[in-house]
């Protein structure tokens, strides 16, 4: 396999571990004079976005920054709980640049590229000592130094944490940074401004068409690079963890000027979230990966055991993690926890009033934590009671909140009754296809964080989406932007009144009139939801060829039937959120039908992509790396049409081998 | 997460439940407008259903009928990015303590209420339409001070400077806060201290926020009353709403922070 001519990854030679710093080294700077003259537009403003603008501004640029959000501060980066990679060792358990470098290429089933992935290795340590500097209050061990944890599909202790609210710590680092430059006029902040188009001239990104959410106005704002920092599209599924807001509109459009998008069937499934419970049900809810370092998953061994978890005895529990995978045990990756958890619900063994979820259970930690409370205070005749209240001390504080949340949302005190758990979409692998410098393929255009599909391959290992999200905004966007700004201080304000912003504004105009014209029977949420349902029930934890067929099929139609019969109140000059919403479906109609093509196309099982023809005997999955170890970049070529470009995937450094966690 | 049971029909949504209820609700184009209550009756509720859900269900079944949906401020529905907003019954985030209204669930009513919902109430926090705010104060106010000046690159090995795990902790519980603005709705005052006092006692308790610590009490507190939020005067209502429990220590902390600053500096 070659790769396409029209994908140039522009990965510098050398070795892999001197690529990154030779490089930067050597990329083209900008002068501060001439820093000041161009300008940047940064969408969307989570961990990426944010830490992004605020770095380039401190570095001089002019910089406009944008969220759909009433402020910065909601990112959807907000809501991430766990924790945050970093090759520190400072547990001195043997961990390294390279084992984190290998780590997230094995956890990514040998579809990632390498280049990227050490270099993300690389500066992880950086953004702990860049976050800390900052002020964000990680947790800390009684000495005060900096307390780690472990995450899925790793043998060491790298996870840094602030309790279970580390993406909201992290976010709210980044943001206050971001404020800072607003404050010092060298950021321009437009909240509750909707990027709808992005504007190229001549074959280069030269701004965006944005909408003010409030007033409705259309506004062009033009720029020498475009950054979209807009996140994932987990959304697609209807049901998931991201926010309701979150949206792939702003790379959607990208992609449709010019920007392949690269993996999109690569969605990630996370094991423990809150099941569903009813069909008002809105968005699910994560369980933090952090709470499988202490809880133990299981089924009942019998089939549909109606009995309450707590009455099931010991040896009445299948621990089939542990019992399937004993050197990771409930640590495996996500995409085989969820695996796992769907094949026992399928089996019959589920529990709960769906039996579609499995316990995960506090009871043996508790008792461990009491025993170690007692054994530290040298009280040897503890009784079982004092155990068990003393080890629920310790479980409350490294994981109080989320077991708060729990018991909100269920109504179950998870200190009493194990938890019940269930996967559920949570973030997406796949997003625009970028080269090493992160530009995707229209020059000046940018893409970072979850919305680009660079790090993670087929499966992101737990605690590596926030280091990446700051990795692209922190410390590589602002070197490699350079090689393309270098060549643009000639170029001078990108005007406005340029007919491609004219064409662009015009266009994007004739849609939001479009849809309030159509006046349907049906509102903008019902085809979110009957979009939902075909990506979960076809393009979900596992996939077919015969469903992905019927699911473009049906796709297709749903498109059809939203652009007849779609019901979107009220107007465009004013606050409508329903009108945002309806732009948004439309949108996520059209990205469906090309995770189902993508899915489709992958003739093989890797990471959070199973196909159920290609499964070895034990059930797990099945890679070809002959004939699939690329990166799928498609092409919109016009409606329902798509051409695929493959990037190969070299492997110098790592051997690639079948993934076991056994 | 099972199978979404969309053809079964769509119409069930939000008929799964068996409680009625009568909703006010605060209406309003934008913050020019006259606003005011409207009546909605709303049946089969389930308990089960987030108070946002219901909202959800009210909207699908006022697009029914050709009525513009309630507006509202949402987004991560997880109790975490700040952006519900709805004062219920006369308090922010309803009647539970320590929950946003997005955590708040149904089984917290009874078959048969009445339920009054309005936006956030405060003269810095203008009204956009019906129960969205304008909370743009919160991010000028952290414009003018809530941070560390360090650009990127600047920074130390994160565990040369190691703090105590009591002022981390303190830190930390400071830095919970989510910047929801329930704090001045609950105030009679609309006063935005125990936000402004969390971002203070954040950086004051840590070594990092040592260098601009007065100038930074000093700036956004400057800020704040330009904003037109409110004086305090200790009632306390910003704490007990408060849906992450942000502690009234952090207003002490912050008046001597200010007063410390003011004594020792002309700078605002």
């Amino acid at each position: 396999m070659a790769t396409s001519s029209r994908l140039d990854a522009k990965i510098p030679q050398g070795s892999i571990e001197s690529k990154w710093s030779k490089y930067r080294s050597s990329v083209p700077l900008v002068n501060p004079a001439n820093k000041r003259n161009l300008e940047i537009i940064v969408v969307g403003t989570g961990l990426a976005g944010a830490s992004a603008a605020a770095t380039l501004a401190e570095l001089g640029y002019k910089v406009k920054a944008f969220c759909f959000q009433d402020s910065p501060r909601r990112a959807h980066s907000i809501a991430a709980q766990g924790g945050i990679n970093a090759a520190k060792n400072y547990q001195n358990d043997g961990d390294s640049v390279y084992r984190l470098f290998y780590d997230t290429i094995k956890g990514g089933d040998y579809r990632a590229r390498e280049a990227n992935v050490h270099r993300l290795a690389e500066v992880s340590g950086n953004i702990i000592d860049q976050c800390v500097a900052a002020g964000v209050p990680f947790a800390r061990e009684y000495g005060g130094l900096l307390s780690n944890r472990s995450f899925g599909g790793t043998q060491v202790q790298r996870t840094f944490y602030a309790a279970g609210q580390t993406g909201q710590q992290l976010l709210l680092g980044a943001y206050s940074g971001l404020q800072r430059q607003v404050g010092m006029g060298t950021i321009k902040m437009y909240n509750r401004h909707e990027m709808l188009d992005v504007v190229n001239i001549d074959g280069k990104c030269r701004g965006i068409i944005a909408r003010n959410l409030i007033t409705g106005e259309l506004e062009r704002h033009g720029g020498h690079a475009v950054l979209l920092c807009t996140g994932g599209y987990g959304n697609v599924f209807y049901l998931s963890t991201n926010a309701m807001g979150s949206n792939v509109t702003a790379a959607w459009k990208a992609h449709k000027r010019g920007a392949f998008f690269g993996n999109p069937c690569f969605t990630q499934i996370h094991p423990t979230c809150i099941p569903v419970s009813g069909e008002h049900q809105s968005k699910l809810t994560l369980m933090s990966e952090s709470l499988r370092n202490d809880g133990r998953i299981w089924v009942p061994k019998k089939k549909d055991d109606n009995r309450p978890g707590n009455a099931i005895p010991e040896d009445e529990r299948d621990y089939y993690l542990e019992r399937r995978y004993p050197a990771f045990g409930n640590l495996v990756p996500r995409d085989i926890a969820s695996r796992a958890a769907k094949e026992r619900c399928d089996a019959g063994y589920g529990v709960g009033t769906s039996k579609l979820a499995v316990y995960l259970d506090f009871a043996a930690a508790v008792e461990r934590y009491g025993r170690g409370e007692a054994n530290k205070n040298n009280i040897h005749n503890a009784s079982d009671a004092d155990i068990v209240t003393w080890g629920k001390a310790v479980v409350k504080e490294k994981y109080g909140n989320l077991f708060d949340m729990y018991k909100q949302i269920t109504g179950e005190d998870p200190y009493e009754v194990p938890m019940r758990i269930y996967p559920a979409v949570h973030y997406t692998m796949g997003g625009l296809w970028v080269d090493y410098n992160l530009m995707t393929t229209v020059p000046g255009l940018y893409s970072l964080g979850e919305a680009n599909f660079s790090d993670h391959g087929a499966n992101r290992l737990g605690a590596s989406a926030l280091m990446q999200g700051l990795a692209d905004g922190y410390f590589v966007i602002p070197y490699t932007i350079g090689a393309y700004l270098a060549s643009e201080i000639r170029t001078g304000k990108i005007s406005t009144d340029h007919e491609a912003f004219v064409k662009a504004e015009a266009e994007v105009r004739e849609r939001i009139e479009t849809l309030l014209r159509i006046q349907g029977k049906t509102s903008p949420e019902l085809f979110h939801r009957r979009l939902g349902k075909i990506m979960w029930d076809k393009c979900g934890m596992a996939r077919n060829a015969q469903g992905l067929k019927e699911a473009i099929e049906e796709i297709r139609q749903l498109r059809r039937d939203f652009w007849s019969d779609v019901k979107v109140m009220g107007t465009a000059n004013y606050f409508n959120p329903e009108l945002d919403k309806a732009n948004r479906v439309a949108d996520f109609i059209e990205l469906g039908e090309l995770m189902c093509l993508d899915a489709l196309d992958r003739n093989e099982s890797c990471g959070g992509h199973f196909r159920e023809e290609y499964q070895t005997e034990e059930g797990e999955a099945m890679r070809d790396d002959e004939n699939y170890m690329y990166v799928s970049a498609w092409e919109h070529k016009g409606p329902e049409n798509w051409e695929l470009h493959k990037e190969e995937l070299v492997y110098e450094n790592i051997k690639i081998a079948q993934r076991s966690y056994k | 997460m099972p199978r979404l049971k969309v053809e079964s029909d769509i119409k069930n949504i939000g008929m799964e439940g068996n409680m009625s209820l009568s909703l006010k609700v605060w209406r309003q184009s934008n913050k020019d407008a006259a606003g005011g209550f409207e009546n909605y009756k709303l049946d089969h509720v389930s308990p089960d259903m987030s108070f946002l859900e219901m909202f959800d269900v009210l909207n699908e079944q006022l697009i029914e009928e050709g009525k513009e949906p309630v507006s509202f401020d949402h987004d991560c529905r997880e109790g975490i990015c700040g952006a519900c907003s709805m004062y219920i019954n006369g308090r922010p985030h309803g009647p539970l303590r320590g929950v946003t209204t997005c955590q708040l669930h149904m089984r917290s009513f009874k078959d048969g209420d009445t339920i009054v919902v309005e936006p956030w109430r405060a003269q810095a926090f203008p009204v956009i339409k019906d129960l969205v705010v304008d909370r743009d104060a919160f991010d000028r106010v952290i414009s003018a001070g809530g941070f560390v000046s360090v650009n990127t690159g600047n920074a130390q090995d994160a565990n040369a400077l190691p703090i105590a795990k009591e002022a981390a902790d303190d830190a930390f519980a400071a830095a919970a806060c989510i910047g929801c603005g329930a704090c001045v709705a609950a105030c009679k005052n609309a006063s935005a201290m125990l936000f402004v006092s969390a971002k203070i006692s954040q950086l004051a308790l840590l070594p990092q926020g040592q260098a601009e610590r007065s100038i930074r009490a000093e700036k956004m507190v400057a800020q704040m009353d330009a904003e037109g939020f409110g004086a305090c005067t200790n009632t306390g209502a910003c704490s007990a709403e408060c849906p992450k429990e942000i502690s009234l220590e952090n207003i002490a902390r912050m008046n001597r922070e200010y007063i410390g600053a003011k004594f020792s500096s002309s700078a605002v």
